[in-house]
């Protein structure tokens, strides 16, 4: 009896000193630092991609709201105004030259101006915009669904992902250690096609009934409801259509995504 | 379940452990008024809680502190509560913010009206030793530096996981097992016997003998509760946070009153889970550290044998 409780003893105290170094090790924020500990929370996010694909399906539309449910103001987060010669040009001339240009592995490259744009169907609908940072807003967003401009454009089989590249600039130019002017990344973003051609995915030029403002994304934003807010870029000047985002600037699909944020952004 | 008794004298580490436990109840008691504790009868080892059970609670005690740490990290980067679908930023109902300027701050707690200085602690504290505007201090958050939602969220995220792998282990056990039904659903006796449990365990008595073998009145409401109602809340308002959750199944923000304000119970369950840890750590100290730690390591747990209370 007294061997069967000093064994008892033993493993209770190994096992205690195993929880608490375990639940020790778990507050350590050193392990986000380490590749293979990120690698495993990456796979997670495929998984957790795959799950609500599974639910949300194809087609399932995110939920709308009434005219009563917009928001006084609606919050502008990001860039709020790209401000570069270029960009004030357009602001100058009301965006009259300003082309979303549709290019990489489609059949038939397009280069439309406002007014083609605006001259297709379009979509309306009271959607909630959900930041990435906890907070949502609901407005009114009209454009044109990409998926009506994906088929004019006719992507190739190998094509997966859509790929938009924007006006604004995420910084300022710097000088490297040799003295070159280094150009700061400009915004971008990506979907698969299964969110490009979702119905409430538009290329929206007005909030709540009014000429998109500048701070909201003018002259073209994205809208994909089913996305967080950093999914829908804003001053969309060109989309291509890729087989993988892997040579684009950092490689991960999108600006913040470069910055390690994950690139499904439905969660 | 399987009820292996055995009946074995303590050894002298669990007598001095006991000695100690019954000497800080006995300061306890002293603090309220009440007289000290008789000296305690001889005990035997009853095999309390099964494999099953002790590997989940463990498992689950990580993976909820990872999610608390990770979740207040998510929470700084926008340390405001609202309630309905939109955000009303100009009046949050709950709020970590900081005052005065750049240089000379403070950290403030606003609870609708109501406005605390809580520097160091919440809306400002230390961040790698500089004093920095920050929802939660660094030492409540995954990672501990902030802001890094990036990586707050592939923390929350993975072990949310887990935590439904881990929740849905432990209901499959229960309802198989019939732990269910002996341990967690309550009674209509301990419903009635409410009060009197209430002031018992005030009175820092606790369940002698044979009622020690089974969770009392208090446990099993209090399980119940945690387990069958604040788990799946906080798994379902965790889902309503997610858009794509959100178009699959859109009864969920309608449920709940908003996506704001499910992310508002989603941080009220997230405390009660808190408080609930804090009352759980008390009653195992309370009734008998070493013996509770025991028996949720080893499933064995100290029975004195049944004596009249005096």
């Amino acid at each position: 009896m007294a061997d069967a409780s000093a064994t008892n003893r033993r493993t209770f105290l190994t096992r205690m000193a195993a929880a608490t170094s375990t639940i020790a090790l778990a507050g350590c924020s050193d392990l986000s630092q380490k590749p293979w500990v990120l690698d495993i929370l990456g796979e997670v996010e495929n998984l957790t991609r795959r799950a609500q694909r599974l639910f949300a399906g194809g087609h399932a539309l995110a939920p709308e709201y009434t005219k009563a449910d917009i928001a006084p103001s609606f919050r502008a987060n990001g860039t709020l105004n790209p401000n570069t010669n270029d960009y004030n040009v357009h602001v100058a001339n009301a965006f009259k030259d300003w082309r979303i240009d549709v290019a990489g592995l489609v059949d038939k490259r397009l280069s439309l101006s406002l007014a083609q744009l605006r001259a297709l169907p379009s979509r309306t609908q009271i959607t909630r915009h959900d930041c990435v940072e906890g907070w949502s807003c609901i407005g009114e967003w009209t454009g044109t669904p990409l998926q009506l401009i994906l088929a004019m454009a006719q992507p190739k089989a190998e094509a997966r992902y859509v790929v938009f590249y924007c006006a604004d600039p995420m910084g300022e130019a710097s000088l490297d250690a040799s003295g070159n002017l280094v150009q700061p990344p400009y915004y971008y973003e990506s979907l698969d096609l299964l969110e490009a051609t979702h119905p409430q995915t538009i290329l929206a030029y007005r909030l709540n009934g009014q000429t998109l403002p500048v701070e909201h994304g003018a002259p073209v934003r994205l809208r994909a409801e089913r996305q967080l807010g950093y999914k829908m870029p804003k001053y969309v000047q060109r989309i291509e259509l890729v087989e993988s985002f892997n040579r684009i600037a950092g490689g991960k699909g999108g600006y913040w995504e470069d910055q390690g944020y994950q690139w499904y952004g439905g969660i | 379940m399987s009820e292996t008794t055995q009946s074995v004298t303590q050894g002298n580490l669990g007598d001095r452990l006991r000695a100690q436990r019954d000497a800080l109840v006995n300061r306890l008691r002293a603090a309220v008024g009440f007289a000290p504790r008789e000296p305690r009868p001889p005990t035997y080892l009853f095999y309390r809680h099964t494999i099953p059970v002790r590997a989940l609670h463990w498992l689950n005690a990580i993976i909820l502190l990872i999610m608390l740490m990770s979740g207040l990290q998510i929470f700084n980067a926008h340390p405001a509560l609202y309630w309905g679908n939109g955000s009303s930023f100009d009046r949050p109902f709950v709020s970590l913010t900081a005052e005065g300027t750049q240089e000379d701050f403070h950290g403030v707690t606003e609870i609708g009206p109501w406005k605390f200085n809580t520097d160091g602690w919440l809306g400002a504290s230390d961040d790698s030793g500089v004093k920095s505007v920050r929802g939660f201090p660094e030492w409540a958050t995954l990672p501990a530096a902030s802001p890094n939602l990036a990586l707050g969220r592939l923390w929350h995220f993975a072990f949310a996981w887990l935590l439904v792998a881990n929740g849905l282990a432990y209901f499959a056990y229960v309802f198989t097992s019939g732990h269910f039904k002996q341990e967690l659903l309550p009674t209509k006796s301990d419903i009635a016997h409410l009060p009197r449990e209430i002031v018992m365990h005030a009175r820092l008595r606790f369940p002698k003998g044979e009622a020690a073998k089974h969770y009392n009145g208090i446990q099993r409401m209090t399980y119940f509760v945690v387990i069958f109602v604040l788990g799946p809340l906080i798994v379902l308002t965790g889902f309503t946070m997610s858009p794509t959750m959100d178009a699959a199944f859109p009864f969920l923000p309608r449920v709940f009153g908003g996506r704001q304000s499910a992310r508002t119970i989603h941080f009220i369950v997230a405390f009660s889970f808190v408080a609930f840890f804090i009352v759980h750590i008390v009653m195992v100290i309370l009734s008998g550290t070493w013996n509770n730690l025991r028996s949720m390591i080893t499933g064995r747990y100290a029975i004195e044998t049944e004596k009249p209370h005096g």
